[in-house]
């Protein structure tokens, strides 16, 4: 996947590049945000990835310019700044996901990883099949290998998620925001329990796990191990 | 502006003093207006009485009881405002153009007002007079009067018509007062709405100013100049937090960076991936405290007011209760949301939302298993309240003051994970809110209460 990184903290940068290109993708920098508009306008990205505070033009002005010229590149915001009323901001001048420094790097291929499967052109789907769970998004019900599993609506939404991503990790942090559209961080890590419940209920009894514990980074639904 | 809620206004209030102390002087002005010009006009008909008394008794002295008949039946014939009647002992009438001796009439010496009837054109007609009895030597009466008539019809119209014309200055200046009070209170309503705006967190708002360069402009001259220096004190704090923020993340993350960088290079079951992990977890919880520490920098200084919504209480205490009772279960502790009534506030869903996170964290986390946790959300008279109820331990009454202060944490708790800032993070939410954190003894227990004002922030 190409990536477009535009950070003026040049060591910053260098890890963020090194970091992308170890994970498989293409990564073109700029370290100011006219260099990096000319950039995001002249070839096609899967991804932005744009500081919040840069030279020469501002990280919101750059997203809004690109959005000014028809450029839908998914956009995640880079921000060293206090996050309450900077997050608002960034997402209302065009950008797509919001991260605050300093991040795990898992987080942030985490959130790349989903920002690009966005983009990839989606049909409206109605069911979604990991393995044998399927999940049915009209009648909002879910089986395992043909037999129902009862599931409480934020279950729902949480495996929901979940299988919208399956094979990428999704980090906790990620389901906080989309599931229960929190931006905070629990002190104690709740969502470990929500997760523990949900693979009692779709794991249980069965040979193949599906839903995965991630090392470091979170979780992951898939149907081989 | 609502009409009844007028009447409560000051300005009215003034209005309604001023109109009745301006009806009491126009009435007193009128009545001392009204009583000296009787008083004079009585004057002037007295002494043309007397006049006429002092004239007829010569006559009478000189030319006796005929010689005055005839002067009083010559003078009675002029058809003029005189009434003269000259009676004997009896006081039956002798000569005059009286017909009966008035019934009023019966000292001599004092002026004395009475009603006669006469003949106009073959109309008995009721008429007002004043006049005076003087006694002639012999024992005879003679009653010399004028005709007040006219004067008699001016003072009853004014008499009957000095009510109305206060009744309507009264009217008038009530009506007249209204009006301004209204223009007055108009004005000073805009001055409250933009006020209230501001407190709402739009700081760019600005107090209109009319063209009329009254104290109204003045004011609100004044009050802009004072929002333009809050403005620039505020964004100065802004430009603070950013700048700290700035300045302190942008070296944390290159160490977590340079970490992250260090571990993906290392064999993962080696002694050096175990101590960098752990430099990893050390810098995560000093970027939580530290984020911890700008947020409520920021809540204090008022900076995050920018998201204020109508929000709703017991949405956030369901929400949040359930995003915990998985982790309440597991600990045995039984975690309760109680329904409640109207609990809609202006407030930023985020704060409040981590706020609540903290206080029902902490519950769970103090409560032994078998306990019972208590998320309510509640309009109560005094205000919106979230309450957070547990069966713990609870806190030392003398140290419920302190926990709230940044880093304090309890001997008790000091070996349990922590920043010991989640309860600050809660007091300057709740400051931010102008709500009010109160930390109760429930007996056993914490109850820990958010109480909102019951006033909007914002005028609606």
């Amino acid at each position: 996947m190409r990536i477009l990184v535009v950070e003026d903290d040049l060591e910053a940068q260098r890890y963020l590049v090194n970091g992308l290109k170890e994970a498989g993708h293409v990564v073109d920098d700029a370290a100011d945000g006219e260099t990096g508009l000319t950039l995001a306008l002249s070839r096609p990205y899967d991804v932005a990835v744009i500081d919040r505070m840069l030279p020469k033009m501002d990280g919101l002005k750059l997203v809004a310019e690109m959005r000014e010229h028809s450029n839908a590149t998914p956009v995640l915001f880079l921000s060293a700044l206090s996050e309450v009323d900077d997050r608002v901001k960034g997402l209302k001048a065009g950008g797509d996901d919001y991260l605050t420094k300093p991040y795990a790097f898992v987080e942030l291929l985490a959130r790349i990883d989903a920002l690009m499967r966005r983009r990839s052109p989606q049909t409206v789907k109605t069911r979604l099949q990991v393995g044998d769970l399927e999940l049915d998004l009209l009648t909002r019900t879910a089986k395992r290998a043909g037999s129902a599993i009862d599931l409480q609506p934020r279950e729902f939404r949480l495996l929901e998620y979940l299988m919208r991503h399956a094979s990428q990790v999704v980090t906790r942090t990620m389901l906080l925001e989309s599931v229960w559209e929190y931006h905070f961080d629990p002190q104690t890590n709740v969502i470990d329990v929500h997760i523990s419940r949900l693979r009692a209920k779709i794991d249980k009894g069965f040979d193949t796990a599906l839903l995965h514990t991630v090392r470091g980074a979170g979780y992951m639904i898939r149907a081989r191990a | 502006m609502r009409a009844p809620s007028i009447l409560r206004t000051q300005a009215y209030r003034i209005v309604l003093v001023y109109v009745t102390v301006f009806a009491v002087s126009v009435t007193a002005l009128i009545a001392f207006t009204y009583w000296n010009t009787k008083r004079a006009l009585d004057e002037q008909t007295d002494q043309i009485i007397e006049a006429e008394i002092t004239g007829l008794s010569e006559q009478y002295q000189q030319l006796g009881l005929r010689g005055l008949a005839d002067v009083v039946i010559s003078r009675s014939a002029h058809g003029g405002p005189g009434l003269y009647l000259l009676a004997n002992r009896l006081k039956q009438p002798i000569v005059g153009n009286l017909d009966a001796w008035p019934s009023s009439m019966t000292l001599p010496g004092n002026f004395v007002e009475f009603d006669y009837q006469r003949r106009i054109e073959n109309k008995l007609d009721t008429r007002r007079a004043r006049g005076r009895v003087f006694v002639l030597a012999g024992g005879f009466y003679l009653l010399v009067a004028q005709d007040v008539y006219e004067r008699y019809q001016t003072e009853k119209l004014f008499t009957t018509t000095l009510p109305w014309t206060v009744g309507l200055v009264l009217l008038l200046g009530l009506g007249g007062g209204a009006l301004m009070s209204r223009n007055m209170l108009a004005r000073l309503d805009s001055i409250n709405r933009t006020s209230g705006e501001i407190m709402g967190g739009d700081l760019s708002r600005r107090v209109p100013i009319g063209e009329a360069h009254d104290e109204f402009d003045a004011l609100a001259e004044n009050l802009n100049a004072m929002l333009d220096r809050i403005e620039r004190l505020m964004k100065g704090v802004r430009e603070v937090t950013d700048s700290v923020a700035h300045d302190l993340r942008t070296p944390l993350n290159r160490l977590r960076n340079r970490l992250e960088a260090t571990l993906r290079h290392l064999e993962p079951a080696s002694a050096e991936t175990a101590e960098i992990e752990a430099a990893v977890a050390e810098t995560d919880s000093l970027i939580t405290t530290f984020n911890a520490l700008l947020l409520i920098a920021e809540a204090d200084a008022g900076v995050t007011r920018g998201e204020m919504a109508p929000i709703d209480l017991a949405a956030i205490a369901a929400d949040m209760a359930e995003l915990y009772a998985p982790l309440a279960e597991e600990k045995g502790v039984n975690l309760e949301i109680a329904p409640s009534g109207a609990t809609m506030i202006d407030g930023n869903r985020s704060l409040i939302s981590q706020a609540l996170a903290n206080l029902v964290d902490n519950a769970i986390k103090y409560t032994p298993a078998g306990g019972k946790v208590t998320v309510t959300a509640s309009g109560t008279p005094l205000g919106v309240e979230l309450r957070v109820v547990d069966t713990g331990p609870g806190i030392p009454p003398v140290e419920r003051a302190r926990v709230v202060e940044r880093f304090v944490r309890l001997e008790a708790s000091r070996n349990s994970p922590g920043t010991g800032l989640g309860l600050s993070l809660v007091a300057a939410v709740a400051r931010l809110h102008d709500a009010k954190l109160m930390l109760e003894d429930n007996a056993p227990g914490l109850r820990a209460i958010i109480r909102f004002p019951r006033q909007p922030l914002r005028p609606r």
